[in-house]
């Protein structure tokens, strides 16, 4: 395990350490990830990647603490300002929600309540954590819903979830999610479920609200193109685990694992002109089948006796991690070179 | 009430028409299936064969049937249900009569259902799998599986006749004695309203389960809102359209299950009156007693339906 003050020079905004979170299944207890180390600056935009099930949504919403408590376990530490959101009562948890961390989701036809009006969902967002008047919270419901680029706001403001369209109901979410201006938002998968055209606004969105807040956001998606698009930072999950985190510059220039040059590598929009993307071979290993030391090591053509072991998350002296025992030696190829 | 509510109401209101005629008529065939002449009983066991024909001639039992049930529908619309064939009295008045007895049982069970379910459902839903919920949702399990009348016999004879502490048999007016008629139907209302807090009770519960684990729920405790805000006001408005629609449903069953426990408590409501013209072939008092019933179902459908479209936005969806 690595110490990772040594990670977030200065304050910073937020702090995972060694997040290992475990669900309660009928098999017992499955480890779902371990040692999540990374930290988030203030302002700054992180990109959290990696294929379908590493862990990334999970761990978005352990940083929430909105894993259930009675079938989840959560282990490491998560530095809000100093603070530790595990273990916090969940009174004290509630007041950060929604005013310091908010989260969006993937699904914004599922994830707003389809009974109330998108303006009672973002007043009592603010009347949660506000002492403001019935008049100020539409006031500033409908601010929120002009911030996001909903055309007709006050229009908007009384319409119910059903009437708007996929993109108007992810901008709402938005809405609903800022409008206390929190520290971080955590954004999963937000454009996943959107039409192409829709997602690059939506990304836009996000990004414009970044810079005008100064708020933090921790970017989950799968979706290498939109990290390079908006993300001064990067952080690789696989299998779990963090596996390489770092400038995004550095890393689109020179990935130092090999998991991560291979995603990068078979990115169509960023890669050469070829007839064939390079696909990694193999699949994510199965949660009981999980290989000794990296974790990646199967599917890596780079794999040597020493990757046998169990590999830590090494310092960098760029500023990043790396969990990868050979990072020193490989000359890896990424997109920008 | 917004226009697109007004016009929901209105188009419900035309489609009570033909479900008014299909039920009414469906009941008047089935009485034709019957075994037994009313024109013989009415006759008497001595009567010529010729005496029988006059009556039947009389009444109009030789029409064709569709004859009789236009006659019988002009009437009804009208608010004229036709004569006993026993008394020769107007149905209407009888079935008027005896309708208050009946509805008094059936609002307060359905009260008490409601004010006891609603609290347990919610109890047993906000305890998934703890010892709470596994309580009562057997005791909702055995609420299902007794019948009616059976609790109510049980009630009877402990509370009524070991006790003493209520009356075994009849009825009080509401409007005279509404103390007196309240003790009188204590123990019926329980036993009508023992299937009703099961049923509410199971459906409340597994509704508010799937609520609670909804994605929107997740959205609302990431945005700080407390536990109790979101049962209490999300939780409930989404469940309130399958609270209402069970509501309506045990509703119906109740007024059908009166037959049953009017007959337990021998209380002179509309129950007992279709049992006894039932065997008196005294077919024009079961068809006025049904037709005033399927009014009131209808009239409790319509009011549900207003009230899905009150609760409900995507409900005025065209």
């Amino acid at each position: 395990m690595v110490d990772a003050t040594s990670t977030a020079p200065g304050a910073a905004l937020l702090d995972v350490r060694d997040l290992g979170i475990a669900f309660r299944t009928g098999a017992g207890m499955v480890q779902v990830t371990r040692d999540v180390t990374f930290a988030i600056q203030p302002g700054e935009v992180v990109g959290l990647v990696g294929e379908s099930g590493c862990g990334k949504t999970v761990t978005g919403l352990a940083l929430m603490g909105l894993l259930p408590k009675a079938t989840s376990r959560i282990a490491g530490e998560v530095l809000l300002e100093g603070e530790n959101l595990i273990g916090m009562s969940a009174r004290r948890l509630q007041q950060r929600r929604g005013a310091k961390i908010s989260m969006i989701f993937q699904e914004p036809m599922s994830a707003l309540d389809p009974v109330f009006t998108i303006g009672e969902q973002i007043a009592e967002t603010l009347r949660a954590h506000r002492h403001v008047s019935a008049r100020e919270a539409r006031e500033r419901g409908i601010e929120a819903l002009a911030r996001v680029g909903i055309p007709e706001p006050a229009l908007r403001y009384d319409a119910y979830p059903h009437q708007l369209s996929g993109g108007m109901r992810q901008r709402a979410m938005i809405a609903i999610a800022i409008v206390c201006e929190p520290r971080l938002l955590i954004a999963d998968e937000p454009t996943t479920a959107l039409d192409v055209t829709v997602q690059a606004q939506i990304v836009d969105v996000l990004g414009d609200l970044c810079s005008r807040l100064g708020m933090a956001m921790l970017f989950i998606t799968h979706d290498l193109g939109l990290v390079a698009q908006t993300c001064s930072r990067l952080v690789t999950m696989y299998a779990g685990e963090v596996i390489e985190e770092g400038c995004i510059d550095d890393v689109l220039v020179r990935p130092r694992h090999p998991y991560t040059s291979g995603l990068l590598r078979s990115l169509p929009a960023l890669a050469e002109r070829k007839s064939k993307l390079p696909a990694i071979p193999g699949r994510v290993p199965m949660r009981g089948e999980m290989p000794e030391g990296c974790r990646f090591r199967p599917r890596c053509g780079f794999a040597r006796p020493p990757c046998e072991a169990p590999q830590p998350l090494d310092r960098l002296t760029s500023a990043g991690q790396v969990r990868c025992c050979r990072h020193d030696e490989l000359e890896l190829m990424g997109v920008l070179s | 009430m917004s226009r697109r509510t007004l016009r929901v109401i209105g188009w419900r209101l035309l489609q009570v028409v033909p479900v008014i005629v299909l039920a009414t008529f469906a009941v008047f065939g089935l009485l034709q299936l019957v075994p037994g002449d009313p024109a013989a009983v009415i006759a008497g066991e001595t009567a010529t064969a010729e005496r029988i024909v006059q009556i039947r001639e009389m009444l109009g039992l030789d029409l064709p049937l569709w004859q009789q049930y236009l006659h019988w529908l002009g009437g009804a619309v009208q608010g004229d249900l036709s004569t006993s064939l026993i008394t020769g009295l107007p149905v209407i008045d009888e079935v008027l009569r005896r309708l208050p007895n009946t509805l008094l049982i059936v609002v307060c069970a359905l009260i008490l259902a409601i004010s006891i379910a609603v609290p347990l459902g919610i109890l047993a839903a906000t305890h998934v799998d703890g010892r709470v919920d596994r309580f009562v949702t057997s005791i909702a399990s055995l609420g299902v599986a007794v019948p009616n009348f059976w609790v109510g016999m049980i009630l009877v004879g402990f509370f009524a006749l070991n006790l003493g502490w209520f009356p075994t048999t009849g009825a009080a007016s509401l409007t005279e004695d509404p103390a007196r008629a309240l003790w009188h139907a204590a123990l019926p209302a329980i036993a009508l309203a023992s299937s009703g807090i099961a049923e509410i009770t199971r459906q409340l519960r597994s509704a508010l389960i799937e609520v609670l684990s909804s994605q929107y729920v997740r959205t609302l405790q990431a945005k700080g809102l407390s536990q109790g805000r979101i049962l209490w006001r999300h939780g409930l408005k989404n469940v309130s359209l399958t609270l209402l629609t069970v509501i309506g449903l045990v509703f119906n069953r109740t007024l059908g299950a009166t037959v049953a426990i009017e007959a337990v408590f021998a209380i002179p409501g509309t129950g007992s009156l279709v049992v006894t013209s039932a065997t008196n072939k005294d077919f024009p008092v079961v068809q006025g007693v049904v037709f005033v019933l399927v009014l009131i179902v209808i009239l409790c459908n319509l009011l549900i339906d207003i009230l899905y479209s009150v609760l409900d936005p995507r409900m005025n969806k065209q």
